[in-house]
């Protein structure tokens, strides 16, 4: 039997490659599902607003609430922490920004109490400015929550939130 | 590599199963027949150590599975109620917990005696590659399976290991979040952990086979380091020798294993964890399990974020490189004098940044490790290239014959090994 040798691709190579590619879509279509249903699920997403009535925090105090199973810290600042955190030069920050751009109202300082390295929740009232210190390795933040030493990046979230009287606010 | 001795089936069954798949025949061969380097000291049965410990951990994890609940709000009281309700149940929490510890003891000096013989030079690279496959394979479960009591560290421990991942630039957060299955580390969590937890021993079970395939295609290093050249002079069977000295390992193994077992269980492990979860409160003190602490160390010596994650992953990854960063032509340590100061001092960087991973991440510490640090990835890139270059070795016996001759002062041996010259070059 005589071997044919064709150089140009023949309708056949063009069908091979063709079946191939569908057959390609077809199981990264497959794989999708699988891999977004690990994704966090509809009622997940659904607990994503919480409110708390604010009147019954003293000034000084802060205090922790849960949301999206994670921990918030509302903090009601004093007039001297209000003073330390407007005084710094943003410019010497590893996270620059301007304590007026992290608070709604001056007094009221709310941020997501997780750590911006791995997570750990950082102790209120503690580290060199008497902010937050994080014991896992030793990140520090300040009465802005911003840091200001240490391995994490980036300051402690501001979660979006909205004053709903005086009294009431919610996050998420 | 060909047997000592043939396979040759008289009973009528055996015969005829040989015919239609020759699993006996294969086994006669890789287990009985199988040439073994005469030479071979104890440090070589910690291969066959290492499989009987995964044969345990599967065992128990199996039968621990029958009683323990993957839910967040259970789970905690189901580890309880194993340890305190369930016939043996404390045995078996204890055999599988202080396992993972024994286990990965093992692979350490597994690994450690292939550095020191230059078990991962050519042919075995493949061999090595996939040892360090398995390696990989045993911390991700063993990390998923310190998280299934949901204590606080198993929480904790979870929490910062996952947000590891959060240092990925721009797809950093999202990834954790799809790792989480939340907004953090939650029921969600536990749950596709613990299918993982199942999952990953086999296909550990999966490369080991893989890994033995290897070894049995370019059979096994020996202290000595020659290849073999007449495994008629050189080797013994492995049935009954290496089956006797492994099984002589293994029982000096148990020992140590029950002795944690039995009389210091919670030795290795953190009394955080027999406090419930609570992802409000962060202990004051997290650290890993003492298997994880060196890499722990480099993660927190550094105060970068994601410099931290990178030294941390390229820790491990570094090993995989080793049959191309060791530039020396001769294999065992027991030739290389230089090599030998060299491997103890990297041994020492490992168990120092191991004992700083458990201390506080504060000023002399966080120095402490960043000078081993150093040193450990001193040894990869700097000190394995250049010794290949510049070390003077010692004579390197002709064969395993000769070296075992050597040793027991045979007069003939002398001579042999006398004829090959000092090497100058590695
Ligand atoms: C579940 C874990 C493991 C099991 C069950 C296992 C099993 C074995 C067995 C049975 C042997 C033959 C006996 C011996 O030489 O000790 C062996 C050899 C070897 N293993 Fe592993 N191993 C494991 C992990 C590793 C790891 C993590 C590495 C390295 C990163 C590694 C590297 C090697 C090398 C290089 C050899 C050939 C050594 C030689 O013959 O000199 N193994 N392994
Ligand atoms: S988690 Fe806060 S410093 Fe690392």
């Amino acid at each position: 039997m005589a071997t044919a040798t064709t150089v140009e691709p023949t309708r056949r190579d063009f069908l091979y490659i063709a079946t191939g590619a569908v057959a390609a879509v077809g199981a990264a279509a497959a794989v999708w599902p699988l891999i977004n249903s690990m994704s966090p699920d509809a009622s997940t997403l659904a607990l994503a607003s919480t409110e708390l009535d604010i009147s019954a925090i003293p000034e000084g105090q802060i205090v922790t609430i849960k949301w999206r199973g994670k921990p918030v810290f509302v903090r009601h600042r004093t007039a001297k922490e209000i003073a330390d955190s407007e005084a710094v030069n943003i410019a010497t920050l590893p996270d620059p920004q301007a304590d007026s751009a992290r608070v709604q109202k001056p007094q009221w300082l709310i941020v997501v109490g997780v750590c911006t390295h791995l997570g750990c929740i950082p102790i209120g009232h503690a580290g060199e400015y008497d902010g937050w210190f994080c014991p896992c390795h030793g990140s520090v933040y300040d009465t802005s929550g911003r840091i200001r030493s240490g391995p994490a990046p980036r300051n402690l979230e501001v979660p979006a939130y909205s004053f709903l009287t005086d009294a009431k606010v919610k996050i998420g | 590599m060909h047997g000592l001795s043939t396979f040759e089936p008289k009973n009528g069954f055996v015969k005829w199963l040989e015919a239609r798949l020759p699993i006996l025949s294969f086994a006669h061969g890789s287990f009985v027949a199988f040439p073994t380097p005469k030479n071979l000291n104890y440090w070589w049965t910690f291969g066959g150590i290492l499989s009987f410990m995964l044969i345990a951990q599967i065992v128990t994890g199996v039968v621990l599975t029958m009683h323990y609940t993957p839910e967040s709000t259970l789970a905690f009281g189901s580890v309880e109620k194993i340890m305190r309700d369930v016939n043996w149940g404390w045995m078996l929490r204890y055999a599988h917990s202080n396992g993972a510890s024994m286990f990965f003891f093992a692979v350490y000096i597994h690994m450690f005696r292939g550095i020191y013989y230059g078990s991962y030079k050519s042919p075995r690279e493949v061999l090595w590659i996939l040892g360090v496959i398995i390696f990989l394979l045993m911390m991700a479960t063993g990390f998923m399976g310190y998280v299934l009591p949901w204590g606080q560290m198993s929480f904790w421990g979870a929490t910062v290991i996952t947000n590891l991942f959060s240092a990925i630039p721009l797809v950093g957060d999202d990834i954790t979040v799809w790792l989480w299955g939340g907004f953090s580390v939650d029921n969600p969590t536990l749950n596709r952990f613990f299918a993982l937890h199942y999952l990953l021993p086999f296909m550990i079970v999966a490369v080991v086979a893989l890994h033995v395939w290897a070894l049995h295609v370019c059979g096994q290093n020996n202290p000595d380091g020659v290849e073999v050249q007449d495994i008629h002079k050189d080797c013994v069977p492995f049935t009954p020798h290496a089956t006797m000295k492994d099984s002589v390992g293994i029982a000096f193994f148990l020992i140590l294993y029950c002795w944690f077992i039995f009389y210091i269980p919670n030795y290795l492990g953190d009394a955080d964890n027999y406090i419930p979860a609570n992802p409000m409160k962060t202990p004051a003190h997290i650290v890993p399990e003492w298997y994880f602490l060196p890499y722990y160390a480099i993660l927190r010596s550094i105060p970068n974020k994601l410099a931290g994650v990178i030294a941390m992953f390229a820790a491990i990854a570094i090993l995989a490189f080793l049959p191309w960063l060791d530039t020396s032509k001769v294999r065992s340590g027991k030739y290389r004098p230089i090599f030998r100061i060299f491997f103890w001092i990297f041994v020492a960087s490992g168990i120092g940044l191991g004992y700083l991973g458990a201390m506080p991440p504060e000023g002399g510490y966080v120095l402490a490790a960043r000078i081993l640090g150093v040193v450990y990835f001193g040894f990869f890139v700097v000190v394995l290239p250049l010794l290949g270059l510049f070390e003077k070795t010692t004579p390197v016996p002709a064969s395993i014959a000769d070296a075992v001759l050597a040793r027991t002062g045979s007069a003939s041996s002398v001579a042999a090994s006398a004829a090959s010259a000092p090497q100058t070059k590695g």
